[in-house]
């Protein structure tokens, strides 16, 4: 029987056995009415048979079905959701430069201002300071007054300019709320595709065999990450033997005699 | 004895801003002659150059890392004792150990402060005008 091979479980194959004794039993005594009953009995075994092998079938299209459309949504996002997320975090990478560039030049620009009026305020305070000792000619206090003027002047236009220049350092701060929104959408993108990868590791999962060198190459990964720089150790994420902060360094270093 | 105020430093890193903030810390504190590259690959022929007294690098870079670029400076026969400041976001045990086999003569990391940045830099000279080096 082509099935046979296939009835691992013993209770049906014993179910067999009795039916096939019994069966010869009522031929041997010759009673057709009793073998028929037996036979019908066998047909309705092979028959349950059939149905779970068709029941394991169907299960097997199933869950092919189910992998395909897994597939196809993440050939969908392969195609055109990566190459998005990608262009959107161009973009955010673009507008924090920009906005880091902006306030820079803010800081650039207003530095000298305020630099100019501490050090001409210091030296004017020190001639005013002689003026007060009665230490200067009537000549000195003129051109004293003149310097005063001008930079009283001074100081109004360097404060206006101040102001306004870090009214200008306050907006380029936008940047946080739109790369936020960005970023956030590219962090469901992600979430997705975990998902669907998670997915098709549980369906292709009793395909996957135990791999002796994955430690090996994991090591060798993380190994030329390592050389190449990994970048800013992220708070929370666990991250083995990374330092958390300058003294850490600093104490690392003396002891390796720096 | 502190650093020599005049001396060209040349700051390598792939960020502009980056590279601007450090150079204003640097003007901040008295050093205005600043040269810039972006990675090792531009960064090295600009040492090769010549006239340049003090190397501050980043690490992660695309083309050449500032490891890379470390290892290199230290095997030219004209630049093997140049000073090498690396200010970057690495902060692996082992990358900073690592660093300091290579020869690096400080190591500042991201984020950091003017303070910090000057105390490394006036280290790195003591022990040069010693004669100590790294």
């Amino acid at each position: 029987m082509a099935l046979e091979s296939r009835v691992p479980e013993n209770a049906a194959m014993e179910a067999y056995r009795t039916a096939a004794r019994q069966l010869l039993e009522y031929v041997d005594a010759g009673d057709a009415e009793g073998a028929q009953s037996v036979i019908d009995d066998l047909t309705h075994l092979r028959e349950t048979e059939l149905f779970r092998e068709l029941g394991t079938l169907t299960r097997d299209l199933h869950e092919a079905i189910k992998a395909f459309h897994y597939d196809e949504r993440l050939a969908d996002i392969t195609e055109s959701e990566i190459p998005d997320a990608r262009e959107r975090l161009n973009y955010v990478i673009t507008m924090t430069e920009q906005a880091a560039h902006r306030t820079l030049t803010v800081i650039e620009e207003s530095t000298p201002l305020v630099q100019w009026v501490a050090d001409e305020g210091a030296r004017l305070a020190e001639q005013w300071r002689a003026f007060r000792r009665r230490e200067l000619e009537v000549e000195q206090f003129r051109e004293l007054c003149r310097e005063l003027d001008e930079f009283l002047e001074h100081v109004q236009e360097n404060g206006q300019r101040v102001t306004s220049q870090l009214n200008e350092a306050l907006m380029a701060q936008d940047y946080q709320d739109l790369t936020g929104q960005i970023i956030r959408r590219v962090i469901a993108l992600v979430e997705e595709v975990e998902g669907n990868l998670v997915q098709l590791v549980r369906i292709s999962g009793q395909r996957m065999v135990d791999d002796p060198q994955r430690d090996e190459r994991r090591q060798a990964q993380a190994d030329a990450r390592m050389q190449q720089g990994e970048g800013p150790a992220v708070p929370g994420s666990g991250q083995e033997g990374v330092v958390s902060g300058q003294d850490e360094v600093d104490d690392l270093l003396s002891s390796l005699g720096f | 004895m502190a650093a020599d105020k005049n001396m060209k430093i040349l700051v390598v890193d792939d960020f502009s801003t980056m590279r601007r903030i450090i150079k204003n810390l640097l003007r901040e504190l008295g050093y205005n002659n600043t040269v810039e590259a972006d990675d090792g690959n531009t960064a090295l022929p600009v040492l090769q150059k010549g006239g340049i007294d003090f190397l501050i690098t980043d690490w992660n870079m695309p083309g050449m890392t500032g490891l890379e670029l470390l290892k290199r400076v230290r095997a030219d026969a004209n630049l093997k004792d140049m000073p090498v400041l690396m200010v970057t976001a690495e902060a692996k045990r082992e990358q900073i150990m690592e660093a300091a086999q290579a020869g690096v003569n400080g190591y500042v990391v991201k984020p950091f402060t003017a303070a910090t940045l000057r105390e490394k830099i006036d280290k790195i000279f003591e022990r040069v005008n010693a004669g100590g080096g790294g």
